[in-house]
């Protein structure tokens, strides 16, 4: 026997090795599947091929041939495999059914001009229009009835409008507890306060939302005074709820991780507690501190079954008193309706990417600012 | 011309931070309780969810309510029951489990035992690994939608010829892989804490007396590292029992009048039943006590699974800075 290496020697050895290798590329191969699946649904989007126009111009049905196949696939709505299981007759009769189709289209839509519009175009998608009946442009998302309106902003402004009630109510509080926590308190009470914050998280978000619908609706309604009993207050005070352990959790981490020479340096100069605390910790751990509040904005961005259960009307309002309907929401409450394939399935799964878009790049930054604060700390920089 | 002033620039008194310990210090008495109220208004926002649940619910929980297939109309209360949610939340997490551990523990053992800490893979593992944890839930029922039911499950339809659709729909086994995806990071964090507490002095004794890493791995490694892949596991569990929003596209199902018997049925579950008791309700004055009683039995099945795994952990958490 002479001396063999690598795989050689040990191929057991070798091949567990990679296959240990390959299992591990799972999570990256996962996220990648994640953007890949969600945009594909979400792509006849964005090459334009969907069209929701109600009133179209009919093609006569003997023109068929002198179509290209991408185009008989737009004016069918039909999937490339649908169409390519089909002979030329199937067609043919598709288009007299479009035909006909077009003929019985009532009267009060054929003039109407929104009827010739292609609601998912992007200009109608982002920008106000002056829709017909309207006095003036404004933003509208109403996926349903003849004329499917799909803009996007209304669900933008919700989700914003609740996420950052949410971090206004959840930040403060959860930096001051995690000051609090990692600074003030005695050894004991930090071990039993500690866990017991984070068992917060352990509250399904389900139970969040019954609790902010049942329990809290009525009681803010009682001490604030507002009209509309769920809005997206109510919503974003129940975002807080489930955002608080996030952001405390990790804030505490940060502050706990300042070495301790900064606060005996600091303590043995005759500051006070609060004065290690406020001068000298915090600012040291800033970086974590900002980086659990992104995280937490990551989180409550996605959070979906809160803003469900509290408040659902899509309305155009900055007011924090009315309703909103975020991205999430919208999803999960106009999924079972929207036609697989269609376009307002599409749109969905476009909000999908979005919000996967927003997350990643927020966990981007925050992973990016605790490398570095890590470094900072242990004094490689 | 030159006379002696005092420069101009040159304060009367040293300017400095003052630390007056010494004197009564009212900012910090103040910021101090601010804080600490910070930290009970939290603790008070708890156990008012926990004992308004607890209070309510308690009335409502009786044999007959967790034993009982309720019928079509489960809004009535003499009736109903969550016995099919019950079923159909744990069947959901235990599959989910099957097939999230491997993967998780072989993805911590890869990044503690066998990568190098800055190689590019390994930081796009991490990075990968971070990212899944911050995904939204609705995005992972998406993803369920489109890659398991749309692409895998209606291919595995067209391979087998199924003339109507078996694989392609929502079914408990698309949530259960939904759920696997999301709670991923989960196991392989703690996986990966509870093999860094094992001291690197075990794997060197295994390795000089002949022992190869596999084995080393297999039998040093592992059963020392149990308790804490335990606690990734049920952490994992816990998270995926009160998720909804992944399994709205994917397997839940509003009623069904028997228990899922195939990987292919669809399920009913508690936290979706929360979800429509307090939205659906015809009658939401009525429903209250089964309402109060449902997410009395989610938050316990929830709850006692991550007590479980917090004392765990702490154990672990105990041994390591023994170690340390």
């Amino acid at each position: 026997m002479g001396i063999h290496r690598g795989h050689h020697a040990r191929p057991v050895e070798w091949l567990a090795e990679k296959f240990i290798f390959l299992v591990s590329l799972s999570a990256i191969v996962m996220v990648f599947l994640i953007f890949l699946f969600v945009a594909r649904e979400a792509l006849p989007l964005f090459f334009g091929e969907t069209n929701t126009a109600l009133v179209q111009k009919p093609i006569p049905t003997a023109d068929l041939d002198k179509l290209s196949p991408a185009k008989i696939q737009q004016y069918l709505e039909l999937t490339p495999a649908q169409y390519a299981a089909m002979d030329k007759d199937t067609l043919k009769s598709l288009m007299d059914v479009k035909q006909e189709a077009q003929d019985e289209i009532p009267e009060e839509f054929r003039n109407d001009p929104d009827a010739r519009i292609n609601t998912t175009e992007w200009r109608y998608l982002i920008l106000p229009h002056q829709w017909n009946h309207y006095d003036k442009p404004e933003y509208i998302w109403q996926p349903v009835g003849q004329i499917q309106k799909y803009n996007i902003i209304p669900l933008l402004v919700g989700t914003l409008k609740t996420t950052l009630i949410g971090l206004f109510f959840a930040v403060p509080l959860s930096v001051g507890a995690a000051i609090y926590v990692s600074q003030m308190a005695r050894p004991r009470t930090r071990e039993i306060v500690k866990p017991t914050i984070e068992l917060l998280s352990g509250i399904p978000s389900v139970v969040v939302g019954f609790f902010a619908l049942l329990v809290m609706a009525t009681v803010l309604q009682k001490l604030f005074g507002y009209q509309t009993r769920l809005n997206a207050f109510v919503a974003g005070i129940a975002l807080g709820f489930a955002v608080i352990p996030v952001i405390f959790s990790i804030a505490e981490d940060a502050l706990t991780s300042v070495p301790r020479a900064y606060t005996q340096a600091a303590l043995a100069l005759g500051a006070s507690r609060w004065q290690t605390a406020w001068q000298i910790v915090l600012p040291a751990a800033l970086p974590g501190v900002f980086a659990a509040t992104v995280l937490g904005f990551g989180r409550a961005i996605g959070e979906t079954m809160i803003v469900l259960m509290v408040c659902s009307a899509s309305v155009m309002s900055w007011s924090i008193f009315d309703s909103a309907r975020s991205i999430t929401t919208t999803i999960a409450a106009e999924m079972a309706e929207a036609v697989s394939g269609g376009p307002h399935y599409r749109i969905l799964f476009m909000l999908g990417a979005l919000l996967f878009a927003a997350t990643f790049v927020s966990n981007m930054i925050a992973g990016a600012v605790i490398a570095r604060f890590k470094l900072k700390l242990e004094g490689k920089k | 011309m030159n006379t002696l002033t005092p420069p101009e620039y040159l304060p009367e008194k040293t300017q400095g931070r003052h630390f007056r310990a010494e004197k009564f210090d009212f900012a910090s008495f103040f910021f101090t309780g601010l804080t600490g109220l910070a930290t009970l208004l939290i603790l008070a926002i708890l156990a008012v969810i926990l004992l308004n649940i607890i209070i309510n619910g308690w009335r409502g929980l009786s044999w007959h309510f967790v034993s009982t297939i309720p019928k079509k109309d489960f809004f009535d209360i003499h009736t109903t029951g969550v016995l099919p949610m019950i079923v159909g939340t744990t069947i959901r997490v235990f599959v989910m489990t099957i097939f999230v551990l491997p993967v998780g523990v072989i993805t911590a053992i890869y990044l503690t035992e066998y990568a190098a800490n800055n190689s590019l893979v390994t930081k796009i593992i991490r990075a990968a690994v971070n990212n899944l944890a911050g995904v939204p839930s609705i995005v992972f029922g998406l993803f369920g939608l489109g890659f398991f039911i749309n692409f895998i499950g209606k291919n595995i339809d067209a391979v087998m010829h199924n003339p109507s659709a078996v694989w392609g729909q929502p079914a408990l086994i698309w949530a259960s892989l939904t759920l696997a995806v999301m709670t991923m990071p989960v196991v392989i964090v703690a996986t990966e804490e509870s093999l860094k507490a094992i001291p690197p002095g075990l794997r060197e004794a295994s390795l000089a007396l002949g022992a190869t890493k596999l084995e080393t791995i297999l039998r040093v490694v592992l059963p020392q590292a149990l308790p804490g892949i335990m606690t990734g596991g049920i952490l994992a569990v816990s998270r995926a029992a009160g998720e909804v929003a992944p399994i709205l596209f994917t397997g839940v199902a509003y009623y069904m009048a028997s228990l899922p018997h195939h990987v292919t049925d669809q399920f009913m579950d508690l936290g979706y039943h929360v979800f429509v008791l307090s939205t659906q309700s015809p009658n939401i004055e009525q429903t209250r006590p089964i309402l109060y009683a449902t997410v009395l039995v989610l938050l316990l099945l929830t709850f006692a699974l991550n007590l479980v795994a917090i004392v765990i952990r702490a154990r672990v958490r105990k041994k390591l800075r023994a170690l340390g």
